[in-house]
């Protein structure tokens, strides 16, 4: 493990960039912590001052400090992040790995459930349940939801690479050594298949924090607790491309811009790195 | 010939289950809102003026009446279902008594109009530049366009509608941000009318395509790459075709059947991101309709919106199902 995230920094740009840029924003959401304001609180700087030494992000109109709200902001778009992240790669790791190890009738059932998921269309649905839901749509009801909706995807990758392991020959010696399937799967396949989950779960991180801020954005959430999308929501709200606080937009936008870029790159260069030729070709290994 | 009836048949079966399926899952969706419409127009009445309690009691019948509430709720689905196929969803709640069915109505040629353009514009455009990409592998260009893609690809289409707003809106504001025509123009089948519906419509349809084009590009550059490698192209080039020929009539016509297949898969999403262009440019489209129903608690107009939506879309795939075997004649019939 740590000797592939060392092989991965040294040979590979993209990690390279994408874990820096990923470090300062988990780091600067963890200065959330030592806010001296609570994320609350309203009106307890000057509203509307644009960016300088003392308010590094400026404050915007809502008397808030942005550096520090915006920290708050970071922390909760990422939890979200990664609690759908992990929930949804439990679901596709156990829909995926049983699927492609049982094959036959279960394979068939668990592929037909998996089709209708991948074939929903996701933001229609968030909204219908922000219509029945209302303010008790909080950020965890919300990351409940979307891990539900987002696995299948990622269990049917997880399948086809279980389905391979089936055949190869440790599998059947596994067997003949009388393990069950669960052990099988748990301490002979799930090794093969976690490179695959690191990469699908910055996706997976990309395509919820999207959405997130999508819904905040339109005032679909809890408007109460900081996340990118409601930061956002505020801005709009108080008109702020019109007033002239451009800051209190853009900055946000591109903290979130580079936070995506980040997580993207990772995703990327993980993936290359499973597939071995390519790894081998970067290393300078191959021809 | 007979098979492909039987193929189209099966389609339309098919077609009927998603419709009936859709509808029924926003039946009960819609019933499950919290905000009871009878409620909601009682309070706007009697909070202009005073009324005795037995006329508040009498319009709470009516209403009750109106809507259908007083039926159980299998009832209640029968007649959604004998009412939906006459077209009529009863009134609609945030510009109540106009008909839910009216409104949609009004909305939905803003929605189809701009969304066909953006898909066939998107589509053509990024198959056609993944297509020669796949192609011609040297090209500084193409490669440049393809790290573009890759680019664009993460950033969720919310912030990047949104900053062509802010770009074109704010900060160099050369184009209409809001609304689908000039206030001043009256609606109508004029030169004017069609000009400035066209001159709002390009920032919407522009920002759909920039999302879109980059997932045709990438699948198409990755179809082609296979392709070129496949015997018959090998053969063509060394028997001296011409190279426009070779990717526009050999490798691309083959490597269109797929992403025809991908984009009767992403209809679905693409519509919901419709949702989004419209509520960033205040469109008067679908989307725009759907969410101020639920800003506003109407449940009816809710499910005609979800309804009409669900019909659209299926249909849609449908049609690009029929034309598949068409297009391809090793696709299967039976």
């Amino acid at each position: 493990m740590l000797t592939t995230i060392r092989d991965l920094f040294r040979y590979n740009i993209e990690f390279r960039i994408g874990s820096i840029l990923v470090t300062v924003i988990v780091l600067y959401s963890g200065l959330s912590f030592f806010s001296p304001y609570a994320p609350e609180q309203i009106y307890v700087v000057i509203p509307d001052q644009p960016p300088s030494l003392t308010y590094w992000f400026g404050t915007n109109s809502r008397g808030q400090d942005l550096f520090w709200n915006l920290s708050f902001a970071f922390r909760n778009t990422l939890v979200f992040g990664l609690i759908v992240a992990v929930l949804s790669r439990v679901i596709s790791i156990v829909v995926g790995m049983t699927a492609g190890y049982m094959g036959g009738m279960t394979d068939r059932v668990l592929m037909f459930f998996n089709d209708i998921f991948v074939a929903l269309p996701i933001f229609p649905i968030l909204i219908l349940f922000y219509f029945v839901l209302r303010n008790d749509l909080d950020t965890y009801t919300l990351a409940l939801i979307m891990a539900c909706l987002g696995w299948a995807f990622d269990a049917r990758l997880i399948r086809s690479v279980a389905l391979g392991l089936r055949h190869r020959e440790f599998t059947r010696q596994a067997t003949f050594a009388g393990m069950g399937p669960v052990r099988i799967m748990v301490e002979e396949h799930l090794p093969y298949v976690m490179p695959i989950i690191f990469s699908t779960a910055m996706a997976n991180m990309i395509w919820s924090i999207g959405f997130e801020v999508t819904l905040g954005v339109l005032g679909f959430t809890n408007l109460n607790i900081p996340t990118i999308g409601t930061t956002l929501y505020w801005a709009n709200s108080h008109s702020a491309m019109l007033v002239g606080t451009w800051w209190w937009i853009m900055i946000p936008v591109i903290l979130i811009i580079l936070t995506f870029l980040g997580l993207f790159l990772l995703a990327v260069s993980i993936n290359e790195h499973i597939d071995p030729r390519s790894r081998l070709r970067r290393m300078g290994g191959a021809e | 010939m007979r098979s492909y009836a039987f193929f189209a048949l099966k389609r339309l079966i098919q077609l009927a289950v998603v419709v009936f399926a859709g509808t029924s899952a926003a039946f009960l969706v819609a019933h499950f809102s919290p905000i009871s419409p009878v409620e909601t127009i009682i309070g706007r009445v009697s909070g202009q003026s005073s009324f005795s309690p037995a006329a508040i009691e009498s319009l709470r019948a009516t209403l009750t009446e109106l809507f259908g509430f007083d039926e159980p709720l299998w009832q209640q689905y029968l007649n959604f279902w004998s009412r939906f196929i006459r077209g009529d969803l009863g009134p609609s709640l945030i510009a109540f008594p106009t008909p839910a069915m009216e409104l949609v109505m009004r909305a939905l040629p803003w929605t189809v109009g701009l969304l066909t353009v953006a898909i066939v514009l998107a589509w053509l455009l990024g198959n056609i530049l993944g297509g020669l990409a796949g192609y011609y592998q040297n090209s500084r260009l193409l490669k440049g366009f393809g790290v573009i893609a890759i680019g664009i690809q993460p950033i969720p289409y919310y912030i990047t509608a949104f900053l062509m707003v802010v770009l074109f809106g704010y900060i160099w504001p050369v184009m209409p941000i809001s609304g689908g025509f000039a206030m001043e123009i009256r609606p109508a089948w004029t030169l004017d009318f069609i000009l400035t519906v066209l001159w709002h419509a390009l920032l919407p349809a522009a920002s759909l395509v920039l999302a879109g084009i980059g997932t045709w590009f990438l699948g198409m550059r990755a179809l082609v790459s296979n392709i070129v490698t496949e015997d018959y192209v090998t053969y063509a080039e060394l028997a001296g075709v011409r190279r426009g020929t070779i990717v526009g009539g050999y490798v691309i016509r083959n490597a269109l059947v797929p992403q025809l297949t991908a984009l009767a898969m992403a209809l679905g999403g693409i519509f919901s991101g419709t949702i989004i262009t419209e509520q960033v440019f205040s469109y008067p489209g679908l989307g725009t309709l759907l969410i101020r129903a639920v800003n506003g608690g109407d449940s009816g107009l809710v499910l005609a919106v979800s309804c009409v939506a669900v019909i659209a879309v299926a249909a849609a795939i449908f049609v690009i199902d029929l034309l598949h075997p068409l297009l391809d004649p090793r696709v299967k019939v039976g």
